[in-house]
């Protein structure tokens, strides 16, 4: 064990050492389970699932730091790499973004499960969930300030059920801003959340942590991503392919509402030049989780894609595979940038206002030479939002135009993209 | 890139605190004249508040305490040459004001530049059928409904919408005047009464939407177009009532991610569309079952909500609003409270705020206590939790620090809560409450009330634990539950309360486990970033303390919480100055407590360190455990403050200034007044009293009429003038109920007399006096409601000198540290002390910026314990008036009667300096919204007695001379017939309606433009309800804007002013130019606005 590495557990212990006991009487408050009768007709939130006894939750970090709580969602004990988002809306969508893999997710936002959770089932008119970004919970664990009881016409479960259902754990009680500024200062570490009927101990989830492996070690692709080629929209449509490292189903939508034919790849596919007759006409590399230097079968298909002159559009990951494809370089960010507020800064003198869920960023520097240039930038800590070729036939953006959740204004480069491949292919 | 380079800007104020129009204005136009000074500009004020900081005198600009109206601030605009004009920081007075000067050409004549959000901008906001054009183009919905100019009209476009519809009334503040209609009647009711109150003849009828969510989002947007919003609210209360009486919560709670862009990218659209440059608040209805909504406003301007968001997130909506005016672009602005970061972002929260309003309906004799699409309020609060009960029950306990939102013991039957529920009036959340205890479902109580389940469920969080500590009760609390309880909000009083505990003993058990709050900033990001920021708030759902305690010798100044009656802007005044005042004694860090998001104090970069938390002595507490507080001021914050001093006293807490023992005295009537028996000066034969008994013998011994009072009391809550000894038991029970723990005290109440009031700041040693102040009323009016002179009218010099001898010998007595205001009656030339304050009063900020005499500074330094650096009393120069005028705002209540009494009902003031007194008196009235009359057009007089009437008289003749004409019931027009007047109208009387020409007509169709009415004995009639007759018409006159006097005094100054202004211009001048030289260093500017004034109705 290195000298930094026992500090900072000798710390954990010290700020333990600090916390009051185990509060469990006040920690129930944060799961508001009223006995009162809850009854909203036709669209009624079911109570909460649980009916047995009130459980302990714990999320130890890595570095030993511990906090306590109210367990709730699955009993079990999950590792991952904790990290925060400020966003105060859009719970649903967060928890089921792909990108959150391999993640234990901390919501800054001090009141979770205000609207319940959405029909979990439902798809829209393409087959893609209606009110989700993929199928199922991504995250590995959830950590909240306080948890309350659903009121929404559109809820049909209360979250905490939904998490059960997933085998997803979640912590209720913590003090996330304290957390936070933990993160913050430290930067990103994994922890293990342990739901159970009796706290775990440090030494178990410590040895549990040092036994998963790194984050950035981790194959998320064949969790997140399609297996076999699946096309959506009208058969009539320019059709453009969708590079699947996990892509949130509404930027797979903002394509389809753009009249555009949707190709969704695996990971790992090459790019066809033609799919059922079709002419593919443009390429979209979308988001997902993991460090995106290991996904090199995918970069050196993106990058066939450029010297295709195919019009490309890189979201999120996809922002940093077309970077790397050409010769960029990628890092990691100290604790990455998670929510619905981020600036992104243009060369004219514009700025937008957008989504973000990344923990990795393209190195400015190393664009130099590969024919991309900086397009976006984060004005707080001048890190690379958005990147372009010069004719504008590759534009990649490092945040979420698609929304859900957040802003869309940026939606403006699926317009972009969409006309040009409207345009090669007239 | 450069934005364009401004020299000098003119920047419009929004007047007088009023309902719909109040402290927030001072907040943003505080904020704006920051941004200038920055840049350099040359700001040059005009708002006639003089109880504002943004009146105070410049560093580098130049202020006029001129009314914000058109006929004033043109000339200004041409003496003064500006490059710029901003007319959103001053609320929709200054919108209005700004708009009708374009239409005078104003602008164009004076190569001025409207800064900001262009005026097509701005009318498309304000002309309700160009805004639905502007929305339509932006593809936002808005509610089907059709602008009219007729009641004929309306009726019409109601068959089409259907009832109920509701109706809103173009260019009005607070939704004044408008309604919902069920019926016909109904729509004609309302529409004829909005046809009037419009000054442009305008109403709007639209679908009634009531039951829908009501949303609002705050925009900023730069002149490059770049837009974002910096917050969102939700009302709990839902379209329901007006957003100014509205709970409102930050960020909303109910709104999944795509409800909530859903309504955001509409706003974005929205105000691109109409070209917003700087800030503007729009505001959705969102329907609970669907994703149908409609964009129901925009104010294109800073506003109420704009200030809560402002203080919601720490984002300085109103700074970066003038900065973009300015030309800069929202990336070329810091977030400045990290520092670092761009202000081009939206903040994130980790808490929630709940802003609650205050209102003061009891004080409106008749007022409708419902809430609905009208404002009432007149000032909020806003707690800060990291859950929604944490933040409410601070939010009630800041409105009120004698409340606790806490289920009461024995509710009552549902079937009669259930009504309250329906119709919400100031109680809501004590009634919802009271519906959980009874066992009532979330789902009925939602149902209702329109209060979304969400919030009636967290309610109901309140509701179990209540039960859980009841179950506790008499046996020692776990901590596990004091935690719990403390997370929802509890008091240690109410933990008391339902446990059988004190409140001492609750928090020494608390303390004992460890259970304490712990200090969290609003630092905009949610913790993402580092943040430098002071503006911290206190919660138990946390581990850790933000910041570390200040530097040892800091002091803690508490501020005046909510704006109510007989507290407002004043004390903001005040508190805020009084920091530089420390700081420049010496005093190493100055911390501010304050409740109020309408105030500059509560603006982070006003003091060293700001806690946004409730004034109450357990938060006191709590903070001179967390800091190292060499004392706390509670003389500045009014008296809400001032009544912590005896707890804290008790409880060891180190009060700066006067000791709580003297304070004490000047309290308690029974003490007070054997100090000045001691010192043998004059006072009201008095006595304190428990029983109707001993009250009633003494009142007929000294004689009615008497004055009845608790003590410890401002603004005259539950005084009253009792004419007879049946009022007098009903009297004493409501007395008590106000203040159990202090006597209740009977005085004579002396009639004639003249009212006055001396300001001063005392060392222990040596007095500076301020200012003597006279009433222009007699006796009997409340001191926040009566106009002041200063120099007095009526009182003589040696009698002023008496009052000082008088005040001087109380400050040795009762070795004051600080300022202090007392009370006097003068009756032919003796005077009587009624009242002493050891506090700051509400005339304080008048005088120090009439006289230019530092006395906050003084303040300061008496407060520490330091001598005065100046002493004694130097009476104003005879060509130097000032005269102070309260403004009213009976219109927005509907009801309530306009008489005054001893019961203070204004909710703001206005002051202007001039050379004579007619000149400062009718500025100042014109800038409390009095109007001109109409020229040549008739009074009504309706005066009670013979010796009223026979007073009244020589009024009426100079007012005859001027061209007026008269109009009097039958008893008066043959008084007058018989005292030699001809031609005087008889109209008969609101009781009979069937006789013609009748008042109400009169009224109505312009036969009359004063009103004169004053009843017999005020009080007792008032009381008594006896002029049924009276009221309707004194009703009607405010509803139509037309001036109404019920004081001989102030009819007979009025009539002088006018006479004056048929020989005399009005000046326009600066009070003051840069750093406060007292005296203008400007041009003069002659108004030529001679007789005929002609104005639009305002509220009197």
């Amino acid at each position: 064990m290195s000298a930094r590495r026992l500090r900072r557990e000798l710390d954990g212990a010290a700020r333990r050492a600090e916390l009051p006991a185990s509060r469990p009487d006040f920690l129930e408050q944060c799961l508001c389970r009223p006995p009162l009768s809850f009854d909203f007709g036709s669209t009624t939130p079911a109570r909460s699932a649980s009916n047995s006894p009130r459980r302990r939750g714990t999320l130890l970090l890595e570095d030993g730091t511990r906090f306590d709580g109210v367990g709730f969602g699955a009993s079990t004990t999950s590792i991952g790499e904790v990290v925060f988002t400020t966003g105060m809306v859009g719970y649903p969508e967060s928890l089921t973004d792909p990108s959150f893999r391999g993640q234990i997710l901390t919501f800054t936002y001090p009141l979770l499960g205000n609207y319940g959770v959405p029909p979990t089932t439902a798809r829209d008119e393409w087959g893609l969930p209606r009110f989700l970004e993929s199928s199922e919970v991504q995250v590995r664990g959830l950590v909240v300030r306080g948890l309350t009881s659903p009121s929404h016409w559109q809820s049909r479960h209360p979250l905490e059920r939904w998490l059960q259902d997933s085998g997803v754990p979640g912590i209720a009680g913590v003090d996330t801003r304290r957390l936070t500024e933990h993160l913050r200062a430290e930067g990103v570490v994994r922890g293990a959340l342990h739901v159970g009927a009796t706290p775990a101990s440090d030494d178990a989830l410590l040895d549990r942590i040092r036994r998963a492996p790194e984050y950035a070690e981790e194959d998320y692709m064949a969790a997140v991503s399609v297996r076999h080629p699946v096309a959506y929209g009208d058969a009539s449509a320019p059709l453009v392919a969708v590079i699947d490292c996990g892509v949130k189903a509404s930027i797979l939508r903002a394509l389809l509402n753009r009249k555009l034919g949707v190709l969704r790849l695996p990971h790992d596919a090459p790019v066809p030049d033609r799919w059922e007759g079709r002419r593919v006409r443009g390429l979209v590399v979308g988001n997902g989780p993991g460090d995106p230097e290991r996904l090199t079968v995918t970069v050196s298909e993106v990058g066939r894609a450029v010297d295709a002159r195919l019009p490309v559009l890189g979201i999120c990951l996809g922002n940093q595979l077309l970077a790397l494809s050409r010769g960029g370089r990628t890092f990691k960010l100290k604790y990455g940038h998670r929510g619905q507020n981020k600036t992104v800064c243009f060369p004219n003198g514009r700025s937008l206002i957008m989504s973000e869920n990344h923990g990795y960023a393209v190195d400015p520097a190393s664009l130099r030479g590969t024919g991309l240039v900086p397009w976006a930038t984060n004005p707080d800590d001048g890190t690379l939002e958005g990147l372009r070729d010069r004719p504008g036939r590759v534009l990649a953006l490092q945040g979420h135009p698609e929304g859900h959740p957040g802003p869309q204004e940026a939606g403006f480069v699926f317009d972009q993209f969409a006309s040009r491949v409207t345009r090669r292919g007239a | 890139m450069r934005p364009p380079r401004y020299e000098k800007i003119v920047v419009l104020g929004s007047g007088a605190l009023k309902i719909g129009e109040a402290g927030e204005f001072d907040y943003s136009g505080s904020q704006c004249l920051r941004a200038l000074e920055e840049e350099g500009v040359y700001a040059v004020v005009v708002n006639p508040n003089i109880a504002t900081l943004q009146t105070d005198p410049p560093k580098h600009g130049r202020v006029y305490l001129q009314p914000v109206r058109p006929e004033f601030v043109e000339p200004i605009l041409e003496a003064e040459r500006p490059d710029g004009m901003m007319l959103s920081f001053g609320g929709q007075t200054a919108l209005d004001c700004g708009i009708r000067l374009a239409d005078r050409g104003a602008y164009r004549r004076s190569g001025v530049k409207v800064l900001g959000t262009p005026l097509q901008g701005i009318r498309d906001t304000e002309d309700r059928a160009l805004f639905v054009q502007a929305m339509g183009r932006a593809r936002v919905p808005v509610l089907p409904s059709r602008a009219v100019y007729s009641v004929d009209d309306a009726l019409a476009a109601a068959e089409v919408l259907g009832t109920p519809v509701m109706i809103r009334v173009a260019y009005t503040l607070g939704g004044k005047g408008g309604g919902v209609a069920r019926d016909r009647a109904g729509v004609r009711e309302i529409a004829e009464r909005g046809l009037r109150l419009s000054p442009v003849g305008q109403i709007l009828l639209e679908r009634y939407v009531g039951d829908f969510k009501q949303i609002e989002y705050e925009i900023v947007r730069d002149r490059k177009g770049n837009t974002l919003t910096v917050c969102n609210m939700e009302n709990v209360l839902a379209m329901r009532v007006h957003t100014g009486d509205n709970i409102v919560i930050a960020p909303s709670q109910t709104l999944n991610d795509s409800e909530y862009q859903l309504l955001r990218q509409a706003a974005l659209r929205a105000a691109t569309e109409v070209g917003i440059v700087g800030e503007c608040n729009i505001q959705f209805a969102l329907d609970p079952r669907s994703e149908e909504y409609y964009a129901i406003e925009i104010n294109a301007r800073l506003s109420r909500s704009s200030a809560l968001a402002s203080k919601a997130t720490g984002y300085p909506l109103a700074y970066v609003a003038a900065k973009l005016a300015l030309g800069y672009t929202l990336p070329e602005l810091k977030n400045r409270v990290t520092g670092v970061t761009t202000a081009c972002f939206e903040p994130a929260l980790d808490y929630v705020v709940v802003k609650l309003p205050r209102w003061d309906l009891d004080k409106f004799e008749r007022a409708d206590r419902r809430l609905g699409p009208s404002m009432k309020s007149v000032g909020e609060v806003m707690g800060i939790g990291a859950s929604f009960p944490e933040a409410i029950q601070k939010a009630v306990r800041m409105s009120d620090p004698t409340g606790d939102l806490v289920p009461p013991e024995a509710p009552r039957p549902l079937a009669e809560v259930e009504p309250e529920l329906k119709h919400a009036g100031p109680e809501i959340l004590f009634r919802v409450l009271e519906a959980l205890e009874t066992g009532a479902s979330v789902d009925h109580i939602a149902k209702l009330s329109a209060i979304d389940p969400w919030f009636v469920e967290q309610l109901s969080g309140i509701v179990r634990e209540s039960r859980a500590l009841r179950r506790r009760a008499g046996h020692p609390l776990p901590a596990s539950r004091l935690q719990s309880a403390k997370e929802l909000g509890f008091s240690d009083r109410a933990i008391g309360r339902i446990t059988h505990h004190s409140e001492a003993a609750v928090r020494s058990r608390r303390l004992h486990l460890g259970v304490r709050p712990h200090v969290r900033m609003i630092d905009t990001l949610a913790g993402e970033w580092p943040a430098r920021t002071n503006y911290l708030y206190l919660t138990y759902r946390a581990d850790a303390d933000d910041v570390r305690p200040s530097p040892k010798g800091s002091a803690l100044v508490l501020g005046a919480g909510p704006y109510r009656i007989g507290s407002s802007v004043e004390f903001d005044w005040s508190t805020t100055n009084l920091v530089a005042g420390l700081k420049a004694a010496g005093i190493p860090s100055v911390t501010i407590l304050n409740s109020n998001p309408e105030t500059v104090s509560t603006d982070y970069d006003r003091s060293d360190r700001l806690y946004f938390e409730e004034i109450t002595l357990e938060r006191v507490q709590d903070l001179f455990d967390l800091e190292r507080f060499r004392g706390v001021v509670t003389c500045v914050g009014s008296q809400l403050a001032q009544n912590l001093t005896p707890g804290l006293k008790r409880t060891g807490v180190p009060v700066l200034g006067t000791t709580p023992e003297a304070i004490e005295t000047a309290e308690d009537r029974s003490q007070f007044a054997r100090l000045l028996e001691r010192l043998g000066i004059p006072q009201p034969a008095w006595k304190a009293f428990t029983t109707l008994e001993e009250a009633s013998a003494f009142a007929d011994e000294v004689g009615y009429p008497v004055l009845v009072r608790p003590s410890f009391v401002l603004s005259g809550q539950a005084m009253r003038v009792i004419w007879g000894r049946p009022d007098l038991g009903r009297f004493l029970e409501l007395a008590l109920r106000i203040s159990r723990e202090h006597p209740v005290v009977v005085t004579k109440f002396v009639q004639g007399a003249d009212e006055l009031e001396l300001d001063a700041i005392s060392d222990g040693e040596k007095i500076l006096v301020a200012g003597v102040l006279e009433h222009v009323e007699r006796a009997g009016v409340h001191s926040g409601d009566a106009i002041f002179s200063i120099p007095p009218r009526r009182t003589a010099v040696a009698v002023q000198e008496e009052l000082v001898r008088a005040a001087e010998q109380i400050a040795q007595a009762l070795r004051i540290r600080g300022p202090f205001n007392i009370q006097y009656l003068v009756k032919d030339g003796q005077f009587q002390i009624i009242e002493l304050n050891l506090r700051a009063s509400r005339s304080l900020p008048f005088l120090s910026k009439f006289t230019g005499l530092p006395l906050i500074e003084e303040a300061a330094r008496a407060l520490l314990g330091e001598p005065l650096s100046r002493s004694g009393w130097n009476p104003p120069p005879p060509d130097r008036w000032g005269v102070k005028v309260p403004q009213f705002s009976f219109l927005q209540l509907v009801g309530a009667d306009p008489l005054l009494g001893v019961e203070m009902q204004s909710t703001g003031e206005v002051a202007c300096f001039g050379s004579s007194f007619p000149d400062a008196l009718m500025r100042g009235l014109f800038a409390a919204g009095w109007s001109a009359p109409r020229a040549a057009g008739r009074a009504f007089v309706s005066v009670g007695g013979p010796a009223l009437k026979a007073e009244m008289l020589p009024i009426v003749e100079r007012l005859v001379s001027l061209g007026f004409g008269l109009a009097a019931t039958e008893d008066t027009a043959l008084y007058l017939s018989q005292a030699g007047f001809s031609d005087v109208t008889v109209l008969y009387k609101v009781s009979e309606p069937d006789r013609h020409p009748n008042i109400l007509e009169a009224l109505a169709d312009q036969g009359v433009s004063i009103v004169l009415n004053v009843p017999l004995s005020l009080s007792q009639e008032k009381l008594e309800q006896m002029l049924e007759d009276e009221y309707v018409l004194r009703r009607r006159a405010i509803e139509l804007g037309i001036p109404l006097f019920t004081s001989l005094e102030v009819f007979q100054a009025y009539v002088e002013g006018l006479a004056w202004m048929k020989d005399h211009a009005l000046t326009v001048e600066p009070t003051y130019g840069p750093r406060g030289s007292a005296r203008t260093s400007g041009p003069a500017v002659t108004l030529g606005v001679r007789l005929p004034l002609t104005t639009p109705p305002a509220s009197r």
